[in-house]
């Protein structure tokens, strides 16, 4: 666990020494503030939970924009500046450097989701938030980003470009996300097999309404551990090849 | 120390290491030689733990490399040819995350980073960030991060390219200084510097081992023909004759 936490810290430090991890931070933040200003408080007057609903709805965009960003470099990076042999030389199992790398940028997308809070707390000013949903909402984004950091650090492990490895999990997201889309179109027993796949729509529209589901979470969970699965693969193969 | 037995490394189709035997006992300096290709860096990576063999079996300190794998490499030292560095931190902050990754307490890192500073001449230039160091200090602190947990075997893979003369000079010097404390095992196709460095050599040719000795014990392979070259280019005309073309070396 010592080794995971050293990895975490370093990790850390990386994205806050670099101007890039400020500025992502920034970006999103106006972008989702922006969103929230337009799509959430614009229009109508409407209730306080729809404008969570809402809320919940396009921040899970940007924090699957923010956790392909986040993990794109974890291990392109190393791999391109050729310090990923300080990790394999070093008395580590392979799920140690990998969790460390994972947990890092996904504790790095949970301060970007702890920043987006102020938008749910403006709208007590003025209404009345359900906290459970909104613990709710936040639970789903949090598991959400989970699965999505865990894709970029598959995706990160097979190149050594980091452009590249953004596409390839922006790739697999997409396609998890538009599996929902899928579902409709093909026939039984697809259909289902599509629609659990989806990563969006059947996973977390429940969370952003305040349903907490066992198996939202179950999937999840698993998305995260069998990427983190695949990324500990082609780590051990690139030691035998 | 080091007992390498049949070692094969297969990168796809392409055979890097072709059936390596050999056995370094400890406190050895030894030199791997070969030309571009030879297959030394591939070897040094798979005792260094980086990669898996794909046939035979390397042992260190009786430990197997594929088998033991943590023990192992917790006994290693490893500097490629391009020093594994962080540019966004300093060279104290960095000596103190890879001494803390290879296991070591705060405590005993500070103590130990201390001297590995003045040892490879880096302490003037500690708080610098690492990206501001010039090649020769970037050198140094590689091997500094190498033997930053007292290692039982440092593998270095060409310690002396990129160096100006001075540089290679003060590089001499430090890796002489490894020697008896440490099993320092050095790729180079710096001959002139290999002979000064190291007491044993080991000749690679398309991945095979083709000579293994002291310098004396590989002159004694030209036979007659030693007696016509000059003393300076001796290594050069044995490692010539080993694994090129033999008009050249005659």
């Amino acid at each position: 666990m010592r080794a995971v936490l050293l990895i975490v810290q370093k990790e850390l430090g990386a994205y806050f020494k670099s101007m890039l991890g400020y500025l992502v931070f920034a970006v999103l933040l106006f972008v989702d503030g922006l969103l929230f200003h337009g799509l959430a408080l614009g229009g109508a007057d409407k209730l306080s939970a729809t404008v969570l609903t809402q809320f919940f709805n396009f921040t899970s965009g940007v924090t699957m924009i923010a956790a392909i960003l986040i993990s794109m470099r974890l291990f392109a990076e190393e791999r391109r500046d050729g310090t990923l042999v300080l990790l394999y030389t070093a008395p580590l199992t392979d799920w140690q450097i990998i969790i460390g790398k994972w947990l890092s940028a996904w504790t790095y997308l949970t301060l970007f989701l702890a920043l987006t809070a102020y938008m749910p707390l403006l709208v007590m000013v003025n209404g009345t938030v359900n906290f459970g949903q909104l613990l709710s909402g936040y639970l789903g984004l949090w598991l959400l980003g989970a699965a999505v950091t865990a894709i970029g650090t598959f995706a990160s492990s097979l190149t050594r470009s980091q452009l590249l490895a953004g596409a390839v999990s922006g790739a697999i997201v997409t396609t998890l996300v538009l599996s929902w889309q899928l579902s409709a179109r093909v026939d039984p027993p697809f259909d289902v097999l599509f629609s659990f796949l989806a990563l969006h729509n059947k996973h977390f529209l429940p969370f952003m309404k305040g349903s907490i589901h066992v198996r939202d979470i179950v999937y999840y969970l698993s998305v995260t551990f069998l990427s983190l699965l695949l990324t500990r693969q082609v780590l051990a193969a690139r030691r035998w090849t | 120390m080091i007992e390498v037995e049949g070692l094969t490394k297969y990168y796809g189709r392409v055979r890097a290491v072709s059936d390596l035997t050999f056995s370094i006992p400890k406190g050895e300096t030894v030199g791997f030689l070969g030309l571009n290709g030879a297959g030394k860096s591939t070897a040094l990576k798979v005792l260094a733990g980086f990669l898996l063999p794909t046939a035979g079996s390397v042992r260190i300190e009786g430990h197997d490399v594929v088998a033991d794998p943590l023990r192992v490499r917790s006994r290693i030292g490893f500097l490629p040819e391009r020093p594994p560095l962080y540019d966004e931190m300093t060279a104290r902050d960095f000596l103190s995350y890879v001494g803390r990754l290879r296991g070591m307490g705060r405590a005993k890192v500070e103590l130990r980073m201390k001297t590995v500073m003045e040892r490879t001449g880096i302490a003037d230039h500690a708080d610098r960030l690492i990206e501001t160091l010039s090649l020769g200090y970037r050198k140094r602190l590689g091997i500094a991060q190498a033997i930053i947990h007292e290692p039982n075997l440092v593998i270095l893979d060409e310690p002396w390219s990129g160096l100006d003369p001075l540089q290679r000079r003060h590089m001499r010097t430090l890796l002489s200084g490894l020697r008896g404390e440490h099993t320092v095992l050095i790729a180079s196709h710096n001959l002139p510097e290999v002979r000064e460095t190291c007491g044993q050599l080991l000749v690679l040719r398309e991945g095979q081992l083709v000579a293994q000795g002291t310098e004396d014990e590989l002159v004694a392979q030209l036979g007659d023909d030693a007696s016509r070259i000059d003393a300076p280019n001796i290594l050069e005309a044995v490692f010539l004759h080993l694994v090129g073309p033999r008009e050249v070396a005659a």
